[in-house]
Parts: structure tokens; C-alpha cells; sequence
């Protein structure tokens, strides 16, 4: 088992060279750079932008350009925003990524303590009327865009019945302990469920036919032949089984929600990782975008990643393959 | 054999309600018994009920299916008004039942101790530690010989055969009265089949159990079973000890499954088959059921049918055509 987490390991890092070549190439092949856009204006001499471009490497070969990129963020630099002048790429990430790492899991948390119980209640009374409800929900909310679900939500839930902040992560800063906690939450409501929305109906479907699958099969049948309880059935001998699958799901699924952060934190003026990243397009910070772009792709790898182990624990057949 | 039956079936029927106007009768108001010690065969066509006859036995009947009339009583005491809960209490303790398909039948994801140990924890309410090395010698009385290790190892690791004798083993665990086996070899290697059986039947002895064997192999029917039920479309159609159900035939479906049968003594160019197929169980012929197969139909056979009549001491047949006490016309 070891054996196969290592090499599993060893794979990511061709993995994330190739992911740095295209983020790289990518950013790249995006016409302009942070000086195109004031090249007309008159008071300032075309000589001094070439200048900087020069000085910046950007007129560097790009093989050239690229050596000197990956190498730097390999130590972890990520060199100088080119927006927020005089402030390192870093800086500007950490200052956001906790925001969006705590709405990432927060929209996680609610996913799986609504899909997975209702997921198996659907399966254990199918055709029943909260089958019908969920399917219904699952097909709306897979269904609704994110920005959309989350103006309605505004209009609704914050703005005519004021239960829940629109906007921002915290009332004031002069809270702290418990109360700044709560009031954290409170804030993270709205956008955790809307960024949570597609995943819920997504993890649901998918519990739901997992369970109806193991429900049917013959170990099941052994399971109560031998005399094991309602509880010990459900329990021990379905889920374990139909939770493989979902591991999976959860590794995909994280990088899904970490790239739908994007657009929810821009709908609840949330400062996160998103709006840092929407900002920075239409500043064409390359630097931010790039890091950032990165991030998600890492993410989504190490995502992958830890599903591949996980499902390794969980499941003795792919242990010794 | 002797005394007081271990199971005792009356007029279980057992119907699965498809939609609005079909219901096939898997089960359709059959009734046997087990003594101790007995093998019991039952045999039939594949859709002719064998599996629904045990799995009801078990209370294991899931929708659309439901037992709708009968008893059933395992030694004297009447199951089919336990609660779910008693009946836990009988399933895997005073019945176990092995499956056809050792394949599948046993969980991915438990080793082999775990799932041998949690029936021996449920029903005979061992330590972890005692029903680890209880289930340690069951799998060595099974005939496994690496058993220290196999407990540790999981299911995809063991081949067919092993994975029956893991069942075995399973089924032993708490001294079932009886053993219920639904084509225990149908999915093994030819050269496996027969050490299955033996085991099994040496269990059978050493466990004092009494075996309900499902097959539709005549062969082992012949070897293994003490008394043969024959069933068609959901009805016990003939019964008899088996070297007499073999021997002195009756019902036109039996003769046709024997027929049926390859046999060495004999050099025969083709083997018999019975016409056409079962009919589907919410589509019977009224009247008898084989009638729209039988190649000895009579009228009367499509207008009605008749019970299971006996025409000797423990020789029963469901058919017109022995109405008058076994005399053929
Ligand atoms: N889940 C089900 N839903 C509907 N009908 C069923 C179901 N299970 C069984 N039946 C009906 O019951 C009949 C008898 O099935 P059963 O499984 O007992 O046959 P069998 O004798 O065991 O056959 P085989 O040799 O193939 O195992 C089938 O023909 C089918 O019509
Ligand atoms: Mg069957």
C-alpha cells in the first residue's frame, strides 16, 4: 500500500511541471501586458514602458522567461504583483486564501451533512415523496447558475428578511473569541450555500444510486442471511462500500469548488482568492494570475491525489494492484 | 428419519406484486418438511421458484415480493410472525443459508475474520479476540490450510472455491438445525464442484445439520440427496426418496428433466429437452401448468389442475394422470 501512495506521489510531479508549462504558456498567449493599456496615454514617453518591459524580462525568450518563473516559485517566490505595485504576489494570496479556504469548507461541510444522510434516505424508500423533493432539488440546483442562486438569496434572505450579511466576511474588526466566529459564520452563510448548491444535488444523486447499488448486491443478502442487524447493515456493509465512490467524487469535487469560489465570492463582494483573481484579469496582473491559476491547478491535483489514497485505504482491492 | 421436523413449510406462497394487474406467484402454495439429518433436494427449471422457496424460508423476500400465505416453522416454533428483530435471532444461528455465487456473495471491503467473526459476536456473543480464533478454526474444518492468514486477507484475494468454503465455514459458525444451499456449485470449475459438495455433506454429518440442496443437477441429486422435490412454476410438482423419484418417474416434467440428463450407460444420439420454456410466473396456463408443455396434455389438464396426490407411502405427484392411485390410465 505504501508502495502505491509513493508512486502515486512520484506521478504529481510531472504532473505539476506540465501544469506550470501551460499556465505559463497560457498567460502568455494572452495578448498584452500591464503596460498596454496606458501606451496611448501622452504624458508618459513609450521609451520608459520599453524600459521597464526590459527590465521586468518580459522581452526575454520565453523558454528564458519560463526557467526563471519556475525556478523562482519552486522556493516559493512568486515574484511582485505588477498592479499593487511594491507588493509581492504572496502576500496578496495569503491574504485572501484563508477566506477561501473556510468558504471551501464551510460549502463542503453543508454539501455533505445535507447529500449524504438524504442521499440514503432516498435510496432506502425510493419513490417516496423526499425522493421525489430531492431529485427535483437536485435536478434545480444543478440546474440554477451560482451567480444566479446567489442574487436570489441576496434579494430573499438578506436584503427583505435581513437574515443573513450580503457581503463581506466580518461586521467589525473589534470582535473577538466566540462572537467573531459566529459572526464569520453568519457571514459565510449565503455564499456557503450557493457555492455548495451544485455539489449538494451532485453528492446526493450520487449516494442515493450508490446505496441502491450495494442494497442489491449479493453481500448484502449474505449480510442479513447471517442474522446482522438493520443498523449493522446500513452501517458497517452499505456504506462502507457505497463511500468509495464518493471519495472520489470529493477529490474532483474540491477543485469544482474552489473554481466556483471564483464567481460566488464576486457575487457576495467576498474577498477571497476570487475576487483577488477576477481583479487581477482586468488589471492583467500576470504574476496574480498565474500564481493563482496555479494554485487551482495544484489544488485539483492534490485533490485527486488524496481521493487516490483515500480510496486506496478504503478499498483492499486497488491496494495490491 | 426421525421425530419432529427441523423445517416445516405449509402452503407458503409467495407473490411478487409486479404492477396493477401482474403478480407472479414465485411461490404458489407449496408445503414440505425436513427431518433432522435429512439432504433434501429440490430441483427445477431455472424461474421455476427454487431460489424464492429459500429466501422466503429466510424472510429475505424483497419488494415488489411478499410472502402472502403459509407457515413455516423452524422445530415446531413458528417464524413468520417474528418480528424483524427475533427473526434476526434465527437467521444465521438456527438457519444459514450459502448462495450460488461465492463471487460476489462475500463483502469487498471486510477481511475474511471480520466477516466470519461478526456472526459468531452476533449470535453466540464471543470477545473479538475469541471469534478471531474460532473463525481461525472453522476456515482450517473447512479445509483451508493457510487459515492464520487468510483471516487477514480480503475476498478478492481467494478463488471461487475458496470463497465457497468461506461461506461453509460461515454457515457453520453457530450450528445451524438447517443448512440452506442455493446452487452452491453452479458458478465453480467443474473439478471444484465435487469438493464443495463433499464438504459440504461431510459438515452435514460432523454438524448434525439437515441440507435443503437447490440444484438442477440430477447427478447430484443422485449422489447427495436423500429425498428429491421436483418444482415447476412455483409448485412442488413430484416427491419421493430420491432413488425412487430417479427410478419410477411419474410426472412428465421429471421424466422430461431426466431425459434430459446425459448418461453413460446409455448411447443416445440427443438428449431429450423439454419444449418451449417456463412460462413467466404472472402467466400461467390455467389448469395445470406444465399443460401447455407436457407432451401427455389431456383436456381436463387445460381446464384444471389437481393436488399433489399420493400414490405410494412417500411417493407424491401433482398430475391427472395418476388420479387413480399411480396407475398409469
Ligand atoms: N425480484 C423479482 N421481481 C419479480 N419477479 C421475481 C423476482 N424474483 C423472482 N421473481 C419471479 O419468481 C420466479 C422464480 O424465481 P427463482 O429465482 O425462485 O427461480 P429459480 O428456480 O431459483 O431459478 P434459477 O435456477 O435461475 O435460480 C421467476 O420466474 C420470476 O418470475
Ligand atoms: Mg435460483
Amino acid at each position: 500500500m505504501y508502495k502505491y501512495i509513493i508512486r502515486r506521489i512520484l506521478v504529481f510531479i510531472p504532473m505539476l511541471i506540465m501544469l506550470s508549462i501551460i499556465v505559463f504558456a497560457l498567460a502568455k498567449a494572452a495578448p498584452g501586458d500591464p503596460f498596454t493599456g496606458k501606451i496611448l496615454d501622452p504624458e508618459v514617453d513609450p521609451a520608459v514602458f520599453e524600459q521597464q518591459r526590459e527590465a521586468l524580462g518580459l522581452n526575454d525568450p520565453l523558454p528564458v522567461q519560463y526557467v526563471n518563473w519556475a525556478s523562482k516559485i519552486a522556493t516559493g517566490n512568486f515574484g511582485e504583483s505588477m498592479y499593487y505595485k511594491g507588493r509581492s504576489v504572496q502576500s496578496l494570496i495569503k491574504e485572501r486564501i484563508v477566506n477561501t479556504l473556510y468558504l471551501g469548507l464551510f460549502a463542503l461541510a453543508i454539501t455533505l451533512i445535507v447529500a449524504i444522510p438524504i442521499g440514503i434516505y432516498s435510496a432506502r424508500n425510493p419513490y417516496s415523496i423526499l425522493d421525489y423533493s430531492a431529485t427535483t432539488f437536485g435536478f434545480l440546483g444543478l440546474a440554477i447558475p451560482n451567480f444566479f442562486f446567489g442574487l436570489i438569496a441576496i434579494y430573499f434572505l438578506a436584503i427583505k428578511l435581513g437574515w443573513f450579511p450580503a457581503q463581506g466576511t466580518i461586521t467589525s474588526t473589534d470582535v473577538s473569541g466566540w462572537t467573531e466566529v459566529w459572526d464569520r459564520v453568519h457571514h459565510m452563510v449565503l455564499p456557503g450555500i450557493t457555492l455548495g448548491l451544485a455539489g449538494t444535488a451532485t453528492y446526493m444523486r450520487y449516494m442515493r444510486s450508490e446505496v441502491l447499488d450495494v442494497l442489491g448486491s449479493d453481500y448484502i443478502r449474505t449480510a442479513k442471511a447471517k442474522g446482522m442487524s438493520e443498523r449493522n447493515v446500513l452501517y458497517k456493509h452499505t456504506l462502507r462500500n457505497a463511500i468509495i465512490p464518493i471519495i472520489t467524487l470529493m477529490g474532483f469535487e474540491f477543485g469544482a469548488l474552489l473554481s466556483g469560489a471564483i464567481i460566488t465570492e464576486q457575487v457576495f463582494s467576498y474577498p477571497g482568492l476570487g475576487t483577488l483573481f477576477i481583479n487581477s484579469i482586468t488589471n492583467r496582473d500576470y504574476p496574480v494570475i498565474m500564481a493563482i491559476t496555479l494554485l487551482l491547478g495544484v489544488t485539483i491535483l492534490i485533490g485527486n491525489l488524496l481521493a487516490d489514497i483515500f480510496y486506496s485505504i478504503v478499498d483492499p482491492r486497488i491496494r495490491y494492484d | 428419519m426421525s421425530n419432529d421436523p427441523v423445517l416445516d413449510v405449509e402452503q407458503l406462497k409467495t407473490y411478487f406484486y409486479l404492477d396493477e394487474e401482474r403478480v407472479a406467484k414465485a411461490v404458489d402454495d407449496i408445503s414440505f418438511s425436513i427431518y433432522p439429518g435429512e439432504t433434501v433436494a429440490l430441483v427445477g427449471e431455472s424461474g421455476s421458484g427454487k431460489s424464492i422457496t429459500a429466501l422466503s424460508i429466510m424472510q429475505l423476500i424483497n419488494k415488489p415480493g411478499k410472502i402472502v400465505g403459509g407457515s413455516i416453522s423452524i422445530a415446531s416454533e413458528e417464524i413468520l410472525t417474528l418480528s424483524s428483530k427475533q427473526m434476526e435471532k434465527i437467521r444465521g444461528n438456527d438457519i444459514a443459508m450459502i448462495f450460488q455465487e461465492p463471487m460476489t456473495a462475500l463483502n469487498p471491503v471486510f477481511t475474511i475474520g471480520n466477516q466470519i467473526s461478526e456472526i459468531l459476536r452476533k449470535h453466540k456473543k464471543l470477545s473479538n479476540k475469541a471469534a478471531q480464533e474460532k473463525a481461525i478454526n472453522l476456515l482450517k474444518t473447512v479445509g483451508i490450510s493457510r487459515a492464520e492468514e487468510i483471516v487477514n486477507e480480503y475476498p478478492h484475494q481467494l478463488s471461487g472455491g475458496m470463497r465457497q468454503r468461506v461461506m461453509i465455514a460461515m454457515a457453520i459458525s453457530c450450528d445451524p438445525k438447517l443448512l440452506i444451499a442455493d446452487e452452491p456449485t453452479t458458478a465453480l470449475d467443474v473439478t471444484i464442484q465435487a469438493q464443495i459438495l463433499d464438504l459440504m455433506a461431510d459438515m452435514k454429518e460432523k454438524f448434525h445439520m439437515a441440507l435443503l440442496l437447490i440444484t438442477h443437477d440430477l447427478g447430484v441429486v443422485s449422489e447427495y440427496a436423500d429425498r428429491v422435490m421436483v418444482m415447476y412454476g412455483g409448485q412442488i410438482v413430484e416427491e419421493a426418496p430420491t432413488s425412487k423419484l430417479l427410478e419410477l418417474t411419474k410426472h412428465p416434467y421429471s421424466q422430461g428433466l431426466l431425459e434430459s440428463l446425459p448418461k453413460l450407460e446409455e448411447d443416445v444420439d440427443r438428449l431429450g429437452t423439454i419444449k418451449g420454456t417456463v412460462p413467466p410466473a404472472y402467466d400461467f396456463p390455467s389448469g395445470c401448468r406444465f399443460s401447455s408443455r407436457c407432451p401427455f396434455v389431456m383436456e381436463k389438464c387445460k381446464q384444471s389442475s389437481t393436488d399433489l396426490k399420493k400414490i405410494d407411502q412417500d411417493h407424491f405427484v401433482r398430475c391427472y394422470l395418476y388420479e387413480n392411485g399411480g396407475s398409469e390410465e
